[in-house]
């Protein structure tokens, strides 16, 4: 039977299979932060279990770490003790961890790719809903809650039923000035935060095949976004690429026999998809969120949309309460909303291709004097390339912040967080109520929009600087 | 983890779509190390800044059974989400639609979710805010949702309705099938990533 890349990879991992009961899916590797793992380790030792494959698990601290003063101990005692809990935890059980400080210290989704830890056809698991970044190498990726954890560290295994498949296909050249962020925005605005729910979402077509590994994660990072489960795109050589010779990719005769393996992940032609949506890449332009969730963006050439013209009645009340957290009115152009901090990070868009858009077009600038630009390397590796092409310097002379690295103001657990009423243009990927600090307003763009956003202080498009 | 068969209570009205997991509980609680206590951060936003938010309604300050709306639990995968709605005296939560990683967590954490369609619960959003005292009984052996002379009937998956009734662990479950496992181990390839020793 034809088969999508999807249920390739997820079939080659069913350790067993029973009528009526859900299938039992082997885990190949399970990447821990500090913040969804201490009750599961603690459900361990409560069992008297310990962690089946400690070499198939990776551990990294991430969440709460600060971006100034990462040497000195955490000064937040809560934040602390979660970290502290993690290092413990993981020196008991066996487990490799990157601890602050560590050359491989990072967001968990930036560092698996980087070391080469995430390679085509694998199941990737990790506490942590953005997991479905590792699907831009064609491997089944997933996030999944803390009992979850405790049951892959006790088993390396998980039950699961065959998800749903969806193929989103996006076909032309994107056009300039338009990026990985402006595809998956234009994807969740069309199908909705709840349009791929049940679905691992297949992105493919022509403009996909030729994005950068780097955009690739951009896109599949935001899966979740819609709703789905995951989202993952076919190996291809820009993948195998990106892998080689990276620590943890195989070398000599095994990469040749991974490679081998890798080319044959790839949908059959005759596969069925449950459901298909297409874009139009010419089409796109760049994307803003003028809402509370991720589905409620619209094209930066647009106005702030009047919740009466929403046919139905639950987006009506949602548009309401979104411009009313927002403090926007009706037919505002979304491109003379002012902000006062710019983020450039996270797993979305925290990796060295985002730095270097956003320094490209910030080289020889100065920020809006009214603005605050945070640029947070999304590992400490992206952030000791970025600096060996002197991008640290570029930021710092416009007049952003340079930080260490870590999820920082994507959710504000560090003391990275907007103030009630603030107002930031982020590239992370969550515009919810209070994600970036209580009663922050968030408004999600690209790299380049946040670069160009910070110069005039306006939501602004790059294309809208050429001769400014 | 608490079996559930069936619950009575009264339930309240959450007239909100896309309820996601930063609402029900912010990140600044989930820092703590432990597994219960989580009830004051539960849609503590909403709490403090909206004085009529329906949880601030005296009427609907014992209700045990939350009725939302579309895509409830969207966003991040924090379990503390649903340990936040157990510790705030929820047994059940109904929606039209539920994001998978929350429902799923529900499942593990002894939190009931239920899907009935939109019509459905607007038709017991009525009738809760007609009397927020009606009792409202969650049946999950009848897979029925009763209310006045109301009788609604929802399904869910046996297997996991099974678990539920039963209070089953997972990881004894899977544990059960260790052979399987072991089996699968020996045939996969040697080239695939360990993330030990660290290069
Ligand atoms: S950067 Fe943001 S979305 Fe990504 S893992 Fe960290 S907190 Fe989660």
């Amino acid at each position: 039977m034809p088969k999508t890349l999807a249920e390739k990879v997820y079939d080659a991992h069913v350790v067993r299979s029973a009528e009526g009961e859900p299938d039992l899916l082997y885990i190949d590797l399970h990447l821990v932060h500090e913040v969804t793992s201490p009750q599961a380790f603690d459900g361990l030792r409560a069992a008297g279990r310990t962690v089946r494959r400690p070499d198939l698990t990776m551990a990294t601290e991430d969440h709460n770490v600060p971006t100034l003063d990462i040497l000195a101990p955490i000064a937040d005692p809560v934040s602390r003790a979660q970290v502290e809990a993690l290092r413990r935890n993981t020196a008991e059980f066996g487990i490799r961890l990157a601890p602050m400080g560590d050359r491989d210290q990072g967001i968990v989704h930036v560092i698996g790719p980087q070391l080469g830890l995430t390679q085509p056809g694998m199941t990737i698991v990790c506490g942590d809903s953005h997991t479905s970044t590792h699907g831009a190498f064609g491997a089944l990726a997933f996030g999944i809650g803390t009992s979850e954890v405790e049951h892959v560290l006790a088993t390396q295994t998980l039950p699961q039923y065959k998800p749903k498949q969806m193929a989103v296909t996006v076909d032309g050249e994107l056009p300039p000035g338009v990026s990985a962020k402006d595809v998956i925005l234009a994807v969740i605005a069309q199908i909705g935060t709840g349009g791929g729910q049940g679905y691992v979402i297949e992105y493919r077509g022509s403009a996909i095949e030729k994005l950068s590994m780097e955009a690739r994660m951009t896109i599949c990072n935001m899966s979740i976004e819609a709703g789905a489960k995951a989202g993952l795109i076919a190996p291809d050589q820009t993948t195998f690429d990106f892998l080689k010779g990276r620590p943890h990719a195989p070398r000599g005769a095994d990469w040749d026999a991974a490679v081998a393996h890798w080319s044959t992940l790839r949908t059959d032609e005759d596969a069925v998809f449950d459901a298909e949506v297409h874009l139009d890449a010419t089409a796109l332009t760049p994307f803003v969120t003028w809402g509370t969730n991720p589905g409620q963006g619209l094209p930066i050439d647009a106005r702030v949309p009047d919740p009466a013209e929403f046919a139905d009645e639950g987006d009506r009340r949602a548009a309401e309460q979104a411009l009313e957290y927002m403090g926007l009115t009706p037919g505002t152009p979304l491109r003379e909303i002012e902000v006062d901090t710019v983020f450039l990070g996270s797993c979305t868009n925290g990796r060295i291709e985002d730095l270097r858009v956003a320094a490209e077009l910030l080289r020889g600038k100065r920020i809006d004097a009214d603005t605050r630009m945070l640029v947070v390397p999304g590992s400490v590796a992206v952030k000791a390339q970025a600096e060996t092409e002197g991008l640290d310097r570029v930021f710092t002379e416009a007049g952003a912040e340079w930080r260490g690295a870590g999820c920082s103001m994507c959710l504000g657990m560090n003391p990275d967080q907007l103030k009630p009423g603030e107002r930031s243009a982020s590239t992370s990927n969550r515009n919810f109520q209070g994600r970036q600090g209580k009663g922050g307003r968030t408004h999600l763009v690209s790299p380049a929009v946040a670069a160009a956003t910070a110069l005039t202080g306006r939501l602004t498009a790059p294309a809208d600087l050429i001769g400014a | 983890m608490d079996a559930f068969t069936t619950h009575t209570g009264t339930a309240a009205p959450l007239r909100r779509t896309n309820v996601d997991t930063d609402q029900i509980i912010p990140a600044e609680y989930l820092k703590r190390i432990i597994r219960t206590g989580f009830e004051d951060g539960l849609f503590v936003a909403w709490r403090t800044n909206e004085p009529d938010f329906v949880l601030n309604r005296p009427e609907y300050a014992n209700a045990s059974i939350l009725v939302a709306g579309p895509d409830f639990g969207t966003g991040s995968s924090r379990e503390h989400a649903n340990w936040a709605l157990l510790d705030g005296g929820f047994r059940v939560v109904i929606s039209p639609r539920f994001a998978d990683i929350f429902r799923n967590n529900s499942t593990k954490a002894g939190l009931l979710t239920v899907v009935l369609p939109e019509a459905d619960v607007e038709a017991l959003w009525n009738a809760i805010e007609a009397d927020p005292a009606l009792p409202v009984t969650v049946d999950l052996q009848a897979e029925q949702v009763t209310y006045g002379s109301t009788t609604v009937p929802f399904q869910i998956d046996p297997y996991t309705r099974w678990r539920l009734l039963e209070g089953l662990d997972d990881v004894g479950l899977t544990e059960r099938h260790l052979d399987d496992i072991e089996a699968f181990e020996a045939n996969r390839p040697a080239w695939k990533p360990k993330a030990l020793p660290a290069v």
